[in-house]
């Protein structure tokens, strides 16, 4: 898969846009996954990987192709997210308490994006709880541990794909179980 | 050992895969005899695999019909460059044609000065190629941008490029006319290209007759 990749690769190079549509597919939900548990909005997470594929698509000329593709991309996608999350923080704090609720913040009031078959509504909503879980991590936190657990990259890939050394990619790791687990002890 | 600082330390080293054989001798000996600890860890490793198991996420349907959609257009250039890769017989022969035609063309705007084929007894005044009285030429005559007036005789092929035939007679009673029997200066055929097409359907000619000259034969 990889030589195929990096062919295609060489094709985009070349000046061959449709060679990209291959690149899409193979990475579409890989990508897609990352900003969708990054952001928590399917809609947004739609937007935000498109426009990393096309940002991959525009800079294709500055990937150096001994380097892993894959890397490369999720770096574009995350930090297209976090700069989002970041744009949006003025405007409210979903993490932030609901004034007069005992526990509940601003996640319990947002409606389900998408509608659900009956029979998967008790599992998927125990799914839902945990995404909701990660989305309250603070976005550092959030991000490895979405690269390292839905994605399972390793440490040293994570570590390449935000730009941060491999030791902070730990301690923020480690941080983000702690955080975790205490979200999710009860369920 | 202390739970807080390095039993919890040794969990995460092992969950990042890093453990020792040493270390990892020493956590489970520790949690053998620290419910605390045990509890800790089992709700470390309960909340990755509950996070891990949360469902595949594919992307929308039309996900990557969309990408190709809004990605910035192709350079035009490129897109012909891989056409012709892709059809390498149809890029030759525009390329044949290409440099048949440019060749011809050039010719044709290049060559504005008066050139006759057979040199030997004619006259040139003022781009007319003058065949003079009393001379016959037993040959083909080639006459390049100028006029040809005939006032001896010519047995052979008359080719005017870019020109016209004046006239010999001096009275000037028979009308220009290209028709051989009324002139009768000259045997043979009579061409006069003035237009490019015309050029470069002589030249076609040209080199169809020199190639299979049995043909040209036929036809005359």
């Amino acid at each position: 898969m990889e030589t195929m990749i990096k062919q295609k690769i060489k094709e985009v190079k070349k000046g061959d846009q449709s060679a990209f549509e291959d690149i899409v597919s193979f990475y579409q939900t890989k990508v897609y996954h990352i900003c969708l548990r990054m952001i928590g909005n399917a809609y947004e997470a739609e937007d935000l990987a498109q426009e990393a594929f096309i940002r991959a698509y525009t800079n294709i000329h500055t990937f150096d192709e001994k380097r892993k593709f894959s890397t490369w991309l999720y770096r574009i996608a995350t930090n297209l997210t976090i700069d989002r999350i970041r744009k949006k923080k003025p405007d409210y704090h979903l993490d932030a308490e609901v004034r007069g609720t005992d526990g509940l913040d601003m996640y319990s009031q947002l409606a389900a994006d998408q509608a659900l078959p009956e029979e998967e509504v008790e599992s998927l909503e125990l799914q839902s709880y945990i995404h909701k879980e990660i989305l309250a991590l603070p976005p550092k936190y959030r991000s490895v541990i979405v690269l390292r657990y839905l994605d399972e990259l390793a440490l040293q890939e994570i570590a390449e794909v935000l730009d941060i050394p491999v030791g902070t990619v730990k301690t923020r790791v480690h941080r983000g179980r702690e955080a975790l687990r205490k979200r999710l002890r009860h369920v | 050992m202390n739970c807080k600082k390095e039993a919890i330390s040794l969990m995460h080293k092992y969950l990042d895969g890093e453990l020792k054989r040493e270390e990892e001798r020493r956590l489970r000996n520790h949690l053998q005899n620290c419910p605390s600890c045990q509890n800790h860890f089992h709700e470390l490793k309960r909340s990755i695999t509950l996070i891990k198991n949360t469902g595949p996420t594919s992307a929308p349907s039309n996900f990557t019909a969309n990408v190709m959609n809004s990605l910035p257009k192709e350079k035009k250039r490129k897109n012909y460059i891989r056409a012709m890769q892709r059809h390498p017989i149809l890029t030759a022969a525009a390329v044949f044609f290409i440099l048949m035609f440019s060749g011809i063309f050039s010719a044709w705007n290049q060559d504005q000065h008066v050139t006759v084929s057979k040199q030997e007894n004619l006259e040139i005044r003022d781009k007319t190629v003058i065949v003079p009285e009393g001379v016959t030429i037993n040959d083909d005559l080639v006459v390049r941008n100028g006029d040809l007036k005939i006032l001896g005789k010519i047995n052979g092929d008359v080719t005017i490029i870019n020109g016209e035939i004046i006239n010999g007679k001096p009275n000037g009673d028979i009308e220009n006319n290209l028709d051989s029997s009324t002139l009768r200066a000259y045997t043979g055929e009579l061409n006069e290209v003035n237009q490019v097409y015309e050029w470069v359907w002589y030249q076609t000619k040209h080199i169809v007759s020199d190639l299979f000259s049995f043909e040209s034969d036929q036809e005359e």
